[in-house]
């Protein structure tokens, strides 16, 4: 199980849970298994967003591999200049 | 790569050689956006809003039409319905549909024979408009009395009862806040204001689009990103992008602003409408401040708890930021991490709301709502670390994030050199340097992420042995000269004897812009491993050649080599020698790499200042500026000093000057660089530099990006500087002579 860490905006939709474990080992696995457990999360998903795994953020890779001991973190979307 | 791992000497990463590009750009040779012409092209003229907010009533080109030259008028009755998202607001902006959201939002375009007869016809087509209620400032939109601009936009984040105009809401945190202020000696909350900027390139935007009846097309622009124009024209046109073929001329300056379209579709869209003739638009430097992307306004309230000895307990932020007319486009979500980044902060909180303004759609700006969030927090700091009497780098030593340490926004770094930049900013002359009266200094530190993203990269290698690289990334900083030097070092070969070429959106698979800091970063990672590729083919050439396994060559020096006790004696075998026969051997040989780049390492800088204020004035001059700036690794180091140069100088102008001045009826007025204050060559010192290596492990040369951090820490430096050469603080930007002379005076 990987525990993926939601920014706390977020808890609103996934009552209260603030970290939420699911099977995954690929960005993309656990997004859809994060969805499929809180499916209020899908539009702030579907929007965009940037996983941080072991301390490197994601733009949107979904192919990036997950260990069950990585550090997982949503976060906002980046864009760069 | 392990850090261990990771190569340190080198032949040509790290050496000063002439840019590739340098001579094209100073003998004028080199083709900009506007250099583009085609037999038979038309030119294109854009009607805009005169109102900050307008229901658009009737739009009448019979006039226009009727001028003998005039081929084509486009309005938002010529664009296809149906479309969300950002491709929503790319449509929206590109052409007003029944509503004009900011002044200078476009209302229609024609086509005609000659740019003056264009721009006669664009003032021939009527309007009629119905005034709106506008609302320019960011606090006040963010009223609950402010007219509400666009209704109906708030996204699932926005919490029941927010503001009318608010369109997004960011909370994150860790920690016990509450515990944390319990904890501190000194406790202090203020808000900081930051006015909207422009990205200020010299180039401005200009394009030449051709597209028949068929939806195929052609376009000439200059960007930062040629594969982000093709998805977004045929999105807002409704076309297929494959069916487009964009190429990017050279490009004076972009910082963000060219990483996505203001009126490239128009061009297509009146060619498409005048039969297919290739139409021409350029923007003057009016339309360019009044129609293309700024940065957001900000306002921010800070609030931090510290002890004596200058350890931070605790920290909340809660920001306001305005994007424009348009949701999504406020950099919120990079400005709240940024804003604690530096600091290892063991209780923190973080909101922020984004809200709309009848303002033009921001687009991103180098590090997009770092340099906010950084004058707000640093500025903080720095006034706490005075009231505490503690030197501002030995507090953000005490503080500072390190390797292992849990970020202000979750995740746990890796390895980052924020503390090798502090240190060397403290061992530096300048910060010893001795002041005078009206002069003070400030200091502060600034983070941006980095980016990689997708990034398709080809090697050939041609018949005299020389390698031309192809990369889909256009060169803003001398990304060429970098990305050469790091082909040369991987094949062993001449600086001279490579040729980068950005290329069209035919030869590549998608690429990202040249933004996010990315261009050395994710180009070399992916031109390392389409050279393996084409190295490997080199050594099985050789083999061939020798009689023996491929296993057994080894490519060192520029050349094949037998590698082992059973490998038999041969002479090496150059790269020129195996060129030159290949196509007797097998065939061309090249290499390819496509990758979604991960392995940014993420970045930090400190910045010291020294400034003189006029009593008399309230004008600030720049004494001494230094930049200190991890770069993982510096390619070419001549380019990242450039980096840090341009990034000090742009938040320079940021800080002081620039600003955009909006009437009471929302339009802008300062709409050409005579009013909209750009720092020039003689409002800065030579800005000394320092690059800190900290190398990357995500990339096989140890590379970070370079191009977004500077533009991070001169705000707050500047602002602290100010403040201690006048003995006031001014919390809003710009700190113009004006606004300092009056707080000089009200100090009393």
């Amino acid at each position: 199980m990987v525990e993926v860490n939601l920014w706390s905006g977020l808890t609103r939709f996934t009552d209260g849970i603030a970290t939420v474990e699911v099977e995954g080992t690929t960005i993309g696995e656990v997004l859809d298994a994060l969805i499929a457990a809180h499916p209020d999360l899908k539009p702030f998903i579907d929007a965009g967003i940037s996983v941080a795994v072991d301390g490197e953020v994601i733009a949107k890779n979904r192919s990036a591999p997950v260990r069950p001991d990585s550090e997982v973190y949503l976060m906002q979307q980046l864009k760069g200049g | 790569m392990p850090k261990d791992e990771l190569k340190t000497s080198f032949k040509w990463i790290g050496t000063r050689p002439d840019r590739p590009d340098g001579l094209d750009k100073v003998t004028g040779r080199a083709r900009y956006g506007a250099d583009f012409s085609l037999p038979n092209m038309l030119h294109a003229a854009v009607v805009r809003s005169p109102h900050a907010h307008a229901r658009i009533k009737k739009i009448d080109a019979s006039k226009a039409l009727a001028l003998d030259g005039v081929k084509a008028v486009v309005t938002r009755a010529d664009l296809p319905t149906g479309l969300s998202g950002e491709d929503l607001n790319l449509q929206d902006n590109t052409l007003a549909g029944d509503v004009a959201l900011y002044d200078g939002h476009a209302v229609a375009a024609v086509a005609a024979t000659s740019a003056l007869l264009a721009k006669d016809a664009a003032k021939l087509i009527e309007v009629e408009y119905e005034v709106l209620p506008h609302v320019i400032d960011v606090d006040d939109a963010f009223r609950a009395d402010a007219p509400v601009i666009r209704p109906g936009l708030a996204d699932h984040s926005v919490p029941k009862g927010a503001p009318g105009n608010v369109t997004r809401y960011i909370e994150f945190g860790h920690g016990d806040v509450a515990a944390g202020f319990a904890e501190a000696d000194l406790v202090r909350e203020e808000t900081y204001k930051t006015e909207a900027t422009h990205q200020g390139y010299i180039e401005p935007h200009a394009c030449v689009g051709q597209m028949g009846a068929d939806g195929k097309g052609e376009m000439w622009v200059c960007t930062q990103g040629q594969w982000y124009v093709r998805r977004m024209c045929a999105a807002v046109l409704g076309t297929e992008a494959s069916q487009l073929r964009v190429t990017p001329s050279e490009i004076g300056g972009g910082f963000g602003g060219k990483t996505t379209i203001f009126m490239e579709p128009l061009a297509l869209a009146l060619s498409r409408k005048a039969g297919g003739r290739p139409v021409k638009l350029v923007m003057s430097r009016s339309e360019v401040l009044r129609a293309t992307g700024p940065t957001a306004s900000a306002s921010m309230d800070v609030k931090i708890g510290m002890k004596k000895d200058g350890r931070i307990t605790a920290g909340t932020v809660s920001f306001r930021m305005q994007g424009g007319a348009f949701p999504g486009m406020s950099p919120i979500g990079e400005a709240l991490p940024c804003a604690f980044a530096c600091y290892d902060m063991p209780n923190v909180h973080h909101e922020a709301y984004e809200v709309l303004a009848n303002r033009p759609k921001a687009a991103a700006y180098r590090a997009p709502g770092s340099p906010m969030a950084a004058f707000a927090v640093e500025s903080l700091v720095d006034e706490m670390s005075r009231e505490l009497g503690l030197d501002p780098i030995d507090v953000r030593l005490t503080n500072g994030a390190k390797e292992g340490t849990k970020s202000s926004y979750g995740p746990k770094f890796n390895q980052i050199g924020l503390v090798e930049t502090l240190e060397a900013a403290k061992a530096h002359p300048n910060y010893a340097a001795p002041l005078g009266p009206n002069q003070g200094r400030g200091v502060a530190s600034g983070f941006w992420f980095n980016h990689g993203g997708e990034t398709s990269v080809s090697v050939a290698i041609g018949e005299d042995g020389t390698v031309q690289v192809s990369v889909g990334t256009p060169d803003i900083g001398g990304s060429r000269a970098s990305i050469a030097l790091m082909t040369a070092e991987t094949f062993g070969i001449d600086y001279d004897d490579v040729r980068v070429n950005v290329v069209e959106t035919g030869a590549l698979g998608v690429n990202e812009p040249t933004h996010g800091s990315r261009a050395t970063h994710s180009n070399g990672k992916a031109m390392y491993e389409a050279a393996g590729q084409a190295i490997r083919e080199l050594c099985k050439r050789a083999a061939a050649d020798w009689g023996i396994d491929a296993e057994a060559v080894e490519w060192a020096d520029g050349a094949a080599q037998p590698a082992g006790p059973n490998a038999g004696k041969f002479p090496p075998m150059s790269l020129r020698e195996i060129a030159g026969k290949m196509g007797s051997t097998g065939g061309p040989i090249s290499g390819h790499h496509e990758i979604t780049m991960g392995g940014v390492g993420a970045s930090f800088g400190t910045h010291v200042v020294d400034v003189e204020v006029d009593p008399e004035t309230g004008r600030t001059t720049i004494l001494r500026y230094l930049v200190v700036q991890d770069a993982g690794r510096a390619i070419h180091p001549a380019y990242v000093e450039g980096q840090y140069q341009g990034g000090a100088a742009q938040g320079i102008g940021w800080a002081l000057n620039e600003s955009y001045i909006y009437g009471k009826d929302g339009r802008l007025q300062n709409t050409v660089f005579l009013d909209y204050r750009i720092p020039v060559a003689s409002d800065l010192p030579m800005i000394d530099t320092v690059i800190v290596e900290v190398p990357n492990p995500g990339h096989p040369y140890g590379v970070r990006g370079v191009g977004e951090t500077g533009i991070t820490p001169p705000l707050p430096a500047i602002a602290s500087a100010v403040a201690a050469a006048t003995g006031v603080r001014l919390r809003e930007l710009p700190m113009s002579p004006p606004k300092v002379l009056a707080a000089i005076k009200a100090r009393g």
